[in-house]
């Protein structure tokens, strides 16, 4: 259930503090509009939109409202989430938040100019990067304001008892991605503070969309997040066919899902793996990469590649299972829970792994929810969403599986909820596999889905069909929605703008990896240096998705 | 020159050239620094997993330290914003040093034809081999990899070969 409202600017603060304090009070997402070029006249060029999630986590509301000038109140201190999002939106946009405390680029290198998601700067106009930026300001505001260190009358800074070194983890690090850049204060092994540089993977996805048409974007979303690159095509296109009222046949659905938890298992195991290596646990990366491989196997014999799937089609998806793949699965599904079992029983009466991750990394619920985090990390702290339940999609509500949750949101649960969520996958595919109706996996409708090839070579009508759908795309009715889906990291929306043409007028991605890389400072201060590696692996930040 | 040839008596003396007895050695002991920032990372995980297993071919010592590396594999895209870091790691590396770009964003910005990503990694860093491929398979990387050995053993690489390279982050 969800409404769209369109509010005057002067009474947007107001109005979201009301919804706010309905139980609206979970940030999913802030986002911009430039209507410049737009086909329906706006009442004016920019506009901004909230999207708010209720407490119950059925319901949810897009809030939009037109700004004559590009200045608006900041929401910051209601929710934590909105301060990475609204620098975002200032990075993107230029739009201005009044009362933000840090309104500073996000994703774009300090040395660059212009606002590239203004539909005035060209896309392929690069910006060289001379410099890195030191976040020297954003660390003193930051020790200042937790009084690790006071500002003195000539301006220099004193340490209140304190020996403070100052370290940069990342973005070249092997437990960073490659991609995150933390600049930590320590004191000894402590760490006092902690301020994030993210954008290292900042490809331009959501610019890319708006020259390229429908189908062609799925290609895209794979690399948002390419551990589990299925899941991502099939939150675009379902967000794409709710836009055109396409409703899919009952295997179509049927396989989705099948697919969505096979890349919910492909992601967690690498997750996983990746975690307990950071922790110094070696041998558990090959009891979980293994399967991972396998799983690999299993997908290109089934789509044709291994990580980067492109799998899904508007409309459906470009081919039907092959012949023996149920049986592929089953061995695939073995192998996994080979390597679980293996590792459940390196790790789990293992003193070591224990010590370094109960009460390590803790966020709380509130906090959480705050940070707008989601999936196994806000399942962690004891909240259960999971819209596979809340907002049931694709006939979830007919499968049998239980929400995992932790209690305290420390590394140690968000791995074990992990671990869990990989039985329930499973449990969920298996009932898939048992009743897997039969029939079409596409749309028949001329104007969504391609023709047989039999129709292009043999009649004008199919060659003329194929020729219109691959060079205009799919044509999407006049409108804007926002929709999401359960991914494997939470929940992955795209908020979609259509003009009418085959190519959207903008996409935004609500990313799972943002909102919880933004809690991420505030999660290790007070931690040790080791304790920050652990936390980082354990919220599963993937940088395609994040930086998009 | 078959240095390796088991057949070879035990008390023989070999007369070569330094160089060709230099790359013999180098072939086998690479030590790569992944810079590694996307998707091709995840590939590379899988190289270095035991299905593909990069130690058959002796370059499994992954370090992530530039100054402890002699082979940089960049898997994945660069973006501006991770240039002069690039740039930074590529000189702490000691000569010799190779370069490898993974996949097709490293080679040439992919896909990415926009305003945030570097086309290509040869804007600021020279590069010895290019693999293609988005991403490429685990089998493509060995397939460079053995490339690079074959040439490092008949000494294909001279280290005065980048010595006009200027990149786009050098001073002028």
């Amino acid at each position: 259930m969800f409404e769209n409202i369109t509010v005057p600017s002067d009474k947007i603060h107001q109005f979201i503090k009301d919804k706010y304090e309905e139980g609206f009070n979970y940030l999913l997402d802030i986002t911009a509009i430039d209507y410049t070029e737009y086909v329906e006249a706006q009442e004016e060029e920019f506009a901004v939109v909230y999207v708010l999630r209720h407490e119950n986590f059925k319901q949810h509301v897009v809030i939009k409202t037109y700004l004559s000038k590009l200045i608006i109140e900041s929401v910051s201190y209601l929710f934590k989430g909105a301060n990475w999002l609204e620098r975002e939106v200032y990075d993107q946009y230029g739009i201005i938040f009044k009362n933000h405390p840090n309104l500073r680029r996000i994703l774009n290198h300090k040395e660059f100019v212009g606002h590239p998601l203004r539909k005035a700067y060209p896309i392929t106009k690069g910006q060289l990067l001379h410099e890195v930026d030191d976040l020297i300001d954003e660390m003193n505001n930051r020790l200042l304001s937790k009084e690790v260190v006071c500002k003195l009358d000539d301006g220099h800074f004193s340490e209140c008892n304190k020996d403070i070194m100052f370290l940069n983890l990342g973005p070249s690090h092997p437990a960073s991605h490659g991609t995150i850049r933390t600049y930590v204060a320590l004191d000894g092994e402590t760490i006092e503070c902690a301020v994030s540089e993210i954008g290292y993977l900042h490809r331009g996805f959501e610019k890319s969309c708006e020259n390229h048409s429908y189908n062609q974007i799925v290609p895209y979303t794979d690399r948002l997040n390419y551990c589990s690159a299925i899941s991502n095509n099939i939150a675009f296109v379902k967000t794409v066919e709710d836009m055109l009222g396409i409703t899919l046949s009952e295997r179509a659905q049927a396989l989705r899902v099948m697919l969505l938890e096979l890349s919910r298992i492909e992601d967690h195991v690498v997750c996983l793996a990746a975690v307990l290596v950071d922790m110094g646990g070696l041998t558990n990366y090959w009891y979980m990469y293994n399967p991972r491989e396998d799983i690999y196997d299993l997908l290109s014999k089934l789509t044709g590649a291994r990580l980067t799937n492109s799998y899904m089609r508007v409309g459906g998806m470009t081919n039907d299972l092959y012949e023996g793949f149920e049986a592929d699965l089953k061995e695939v599904i073995k192998k996994v829970q080979y390597g679980v079992e293996q590792t459940l029983s390196l790790i789990k009466h293992n003193r070591i792994f224990h010590d370094r991750t109960q009460n390590v990394g803790v966020i709380s619920k509130e906090d959480a929810l705050s940070y707008a985090m989601t999936g196994p990390n806000l399942r962690a702290t004891g909240v259960p969403f999971d819209m596979r339940k809340d907002t049931p999609y694709y006939g979830y509500e007919k499968y049998e599986f239980d929400v995992v949750v932790g209690s305290v949101g420390d590394v140690y649960d968000r791995v074990m909820v992990r671990f869990g969520e990989i039985d329930e996958s499973i449990k969920i595919i298996e009932q898939v596999m048992q009743n897997l109706p039969e029939g079409e996996v596409s749309v028949k409708d001329a104007s969504v889905t391609l023709p047989t090839k039999e129709a292009v070579y043999t009649t004008i009508e199919g060659a003329m069909n194929q020729f219109k759908l691959t060079f205009e795309g799919v044509k999407v009715p006049v409108g804007e929605h926002y929709g999401s889906i359960e991914a494997t990291n939470g929940e992955l929306g795209f908020y979609i703008v259509s003009d009418g043409s085959g190519t959207p007028y903008k996409v935004k991605v609500k990313a799972p990896s943002f909102t919880a890389m933004s809690a991420y400072p505030e999660m290790i201060e007070g931690f040790q240096l080791a304790d920050a590696i652990l936390t980082l692996g354990s919220l599963n930040i993937i940088a395609g998705e994040m930086d998009r | 020159m078959e240095l390796n040839n088991p057949a070879l008596p035990l008390e023989t003396a070999i007369a070569t050239k330094l160089d060709e007895a230099i790359g013999w050695a180098r072939e086998s002991s690479l030590w790569p620094m992944i810079f590694g920032t996307a998707c091709c990372a995840i590939e590379f995980m899988s190289v270095a997993a035991s299905k593909y297993d990069i130690s058959r071919f002796g370059a499994e010592v992954v370090r992530f330290s530039p100054r402890q590396a002699d082979l940089l594999i960049v898997a994945g895209t660069v973006t501006y914003k991770q240039g002069p870091i690039l740039k930074q790691i590529y000189d702490q590396m000691s000569e010799p040093k190779w370069v490898v770009s993974m996949g097709a964003c490293a080679c040439s910005g992919g896909f990415y034809d926009n305003y945030t990503t570097m086309q290509g990694i040869d804007t600021i860093i020279p590069v010895d081999l290019y693999v293609g491929g988005c991403p490429p398979r685990p089998e493509a990387l060995l397939d460079a990899l053995l490339s690079l050995q074959k040439d490092l053993r008949t000494n294909k690489y001279n280290s005065e070969r980048h010595k006009d390279f200027k990149g786009a982050l050098d001073n002028v």
